[in-house]
């Protein structure tokens, strides 16, 4: 295929990807900031949630303060911020209109009447807090019915395959960013790692990557510290963990390898990365800090994408 | 004016053969049943995608061509007629182009001027002695016709360079046989989905001698932004061809290759929807950010065929438009079947003062213009405007053409007050292979919407309906 078609395809399923989180983010974000002062600290919650969407500096060209107008506006409507949801959802559009041939029928609808609501619906952006509720479902539903056309519909070729490389390559990265942040950053340093003030902090973490219910069927045990990093970084069977993403990061490069007959630096570096996490255990990643532990796989995660557009995608 | 002929009803009450089934349907079914399924349709197209865009309209970036249900039909004896005008204008189009560019036996013979040739923006010197496959420049032609009587077709315009429109036949068939099956199942309409195959044969047939035996086919589309791109993608995606880029293709040793998942691989034919203009910024516009450099350099090795071919504006020129009949006779020693709009060419004297005497009474157009833009609807047309037009006239009246105001012929048409007769034309789209030549049955009708319009043009509020070809 093209390779600006795979480059498309590749982009379009991070764009879409990115907009569920980050409605995802806004949604848990809302929630936490909902508590009385006394459980959540004395955090910004707003800061927070422009941290883990990687825009923290971004943010501050534009406002004052980082407040929940301002930061749902920034996060979702803002023209200025080539991440808002707005500018994904815009994107993903044009994205898809430029591989028309290489997209179902069902993913094109999925994505072109998501468009046309966000001009229709959310134009000038949600007027209250159940606005708001009922934006950011519309986007996290889109991310869903998009998916589940791509799963559906799609044949099982290389359209797919570069396609799926874009979610899990998207993923990883959120989800390594949102523990790092969370984590690392906004935990006080003389507060106990795992006292009661946050709790909270910690369901929110887990409702950004719907992973809350998730968490009990797995560890069957009241919320710790290093469960949810185990969950998030190690456990291969909660989707949105790095251990996930990376089975799926490996197996989508290893089909295109196959199907084109050839290996190359993408499925070499991917296997490596899956290794390290298959071989990591949390004690060691403790030890090692898990801030840098993060550091690292966020390096790695983004040199996967520059290889892979290399070899593939220019 | 006076009434036009209607294709249902023609001078008349004297409801035409070929509408009998139609109207009868129409009698027997309600309004309000026929108004939710024009809804529907609407709402089908929005979801397809199938949009156009309107330059220097940023509210409307993405408009719908107004789709109206009412068929527009012809009989298979008219469609026969046609058909046969439709062939022989287009080999009489591919004759003049090769003479152009080689002999130049039209020119010695003093048929047609030859600065009108020369010296026109649209002549590409480029191609001058360079032969194309099997001696074809145009392989897809979209000719416009337009009535005024039933015994006439009348050429209004020939397209030869990268007519468009054909999707919307190819959708607008789609939806009405998912919309009115029982209207379907009442007539004997020719079917038009076998485009696509025609059409990829046709560009298969005419690789260059350099091509593997099977030749690899792409279309070039100008990119996303392009008013005709839903178009190009749908057309790809139904050919089964990669829709390609400039910035995808590559020239190496006067081949051309394509940038994919996988390397290079070479390209044969090139069904190009890209202006001759912004095709090789090395040959044409160097500030073109569309084209490929050294695309023409592959084009003269022969490592290329373009479809269509380069150069073949000054074909379908305005200026060139009125000596059509001329050509048709030089070539083929044949009487034109499809007829020409009287046109005064302005350039010559005679002929300008009698277009300035009668501007409002007359239709002037831009010899190199399109879409109906920059044209004076004499009838139509305020005092102030007809003057202002006077003036360009006397300043350049070789930029310009007139032709009378013609009654184009009217099909009844979904309005807000029910139906009513609506202006109309058709583009039937002619495939040229190195074999034969196609016409599949139909083409795009185009329906002025606003009552009295004479504009079809869908840049300039035109819609359009399906066009059923009966059988016998």
């Amino acid at each position: 295929m093209l390779s600006r078609t795979a480059e498309n395809l590749f982009w379009l399923a991070r764009y879409v990807e990115r907009a569920e989180y980050l409605a995802r983010t806004i949604d848990a974000t809302l929630r936490v900031t909902a508590l009385p002062a006394a459980y959540i600290g004395k955090t910004n919650e707003w800061d927070s949630a422009l941290l883990t969407a990687g825009v923290g500096a971004a943010f501050y060209d534009h406002y004052e303060e980082a407040n929940e107008r301002n930061v749902v506006e920034y996060l979702s409507f803002a023209s200025e911020n080539p991440s808002s949801i707005k500018n994904c959802i815009e994107a993903a559009r044009l994205n898809s209109r430029s591989v028309r041939t290489a997209l179902t029928s069902e993913m094109w609808d999925t994505i072109n009447s998501s468009w046309i609501e966000l001009q229709a619906v959310w134009n000038k952006g949600p007027a209250n807090r159940e606005e708001l509720a009922k934006f950011l479902r519309f986007v996290q539903e889109t991310s869903l019915r998009f998916d589940g056309s791509a799963y559906r519909t799609m044949l099982r070729n290389d359209a797919y395959w570069f396609s799926r490389l874009g979610v899990h390559l998207e993923r990883a990265d959120n989800t390594a960013r949102i523990l790092d942040v969370k984590y690392h950053m906004l935990l006080p340093e003389e507060e106990h790692v795992g006292g009661p003030l946050d709790y909270y902090q910690w369901t929110s973490i887990l409702r950004s990557v719907s992973a809350t219910t998730a968490y009990h069927w797995v560890y069957r045990e009241t919320l710790k510290p290093w469960l949810i990093a185990d969950l998030l970084i190690l456990n291969d069977t909660l989707p949105r963990s790095l251990a996930s993403c990376y089975s799926n990061l490996v197996r989508n490069l290893d089909q295109i390898g196959v199907a084109y007959g050839r290996q190359g630096a993408a499925q070499r570096h991917a296997r490596g990365i899956r290794n390290r996490l298959e071989h990591s255990h949390m004690d060691d990643i403790f030890q090692h800090g898990v801030h840098e532990f993060i550091q690292e796989f966020l390096a790695d995660n983004s040199r996967l994408g520059e290889i892979v557009a290399k070899q593939y995608l220019i | 004016m006076a009434v036009a002929f209607d294709e249902m009803n023609g001078l008349g009450e004297d409801l035409r053969p070929a509408y009998q089934e139609l109207s009868r349907w129409l009698k027997e079914t309600p309004p309000d049943a026929l108004e939710y399924r024009r809804q529907e349709a609407e709402l089908l197209f929005r979801r397809i995608g199938i949009t156009f865009a309107v330059y220097g309209d940023s509210e409307a970036q993405e408009r719908l061509i107004p789709f109206d249900v009412i068929p527009r039909i012809m009989s298979a004896t008219e469609w026969t007629l046609l058909e046969k005008g439709l062939k022989q204008r287009v080999l009489a189009l591919n004759m003049f182009l090769k003479d152009i560019y080689h002999g130049r036996d039209i020119l010695r013979a003093n048929i047609i001027p030859e600065d009108l040739i020369f010296q026109n923006p649209v002549f590409r010197p480029e191609m001058n002695g360079q032969d194309v496959p099997h001696d074809i420049y145009v392989h897809i032609a979209g000719i416009d016709i337009i009535r005024t009587d039933p015994d006439n077709f009348i050429v209004l315009e020939d397209n030869a360079r990268t007519p468009s429109g054909v999707s919307y036949m190819l959708e607008n068939r789609e939806i009405m046989m998912r919309l009115f099956p029982d209207l379907f199942a009442r007539h004997r309409v020719a079917p038009v989905e076998r485009y696509p195959d025609e059409l990829l044969s046709a560009l298969r047939s005419v690789a260059p001698h350099s091509a593997s035996a099977e030749p690899t086919v792409a279309l070039m589309t100008p990119g996303v932004y392009n008013s005709a791109y839903y178009e190009h993608s749908f057309l790809a995606d139904k050919l089964g061809i990669e829709l390609v880029e400039g910035r995808d293709l590559i020239v190496k040793n006067d081949e051309v290759f394509m940038r994919t998942t996988e390397g290079l691989k070479r390209v044969d034919v090139i069904y190009r929807r890209v202006d001759d203009d912004f095709l090789d910024p090395l040959t044409f516009r160097p500030d073109s950010a569309l084209g490929v450099p050294g695309l023409m350099s592959a084009y003269a090795a022969g490592n290329i065929t373009l479809a269509n071919a380069v150069g073949t504006g000054i074909a379908d020129d305005k200026a060139i438009y009125s000596y059509m009949p001329d050509i048709v006779k030089f070539y083929l020693s044949e009487e034109p079947i499809l007829k020409n709009v009287q046109t005064w060419r302005c350039r010559e004297p005679q002929d300008l003062s009698y277009v300035l005497d009668n501007l409002a009474d007359l239709v002037v157009k831009e010899v190199h213009g399109s879409g109906g833009y920059g044209m004076l609807i004499g009838p139509a047309a305020t005092k102030a405007t007809i003057e202002a037009f006077r003036d360009k006239l006397k300043r350049e009246p070789e930029g310009f053409i007139a032709q009378p105001t013609l009654a184009l012929s009217t099909c009844p048409t979904c309005t807000d007050k029910g139906l009513a007769p609506r202006h109309v034309d058709l583009r039937p789209f002619v495939l040229t292979g190195s074999s034969h030549t196609t016409i599949v049955p139909g083409g795009l009708t185009r329906v002025a919407l606003k009552e009295g319009s004479l504009v079809v043009n869908s840049s300039q509020g035109g819609g359009t309906k399906d066009t059923w070809i009966l059988s016998e």
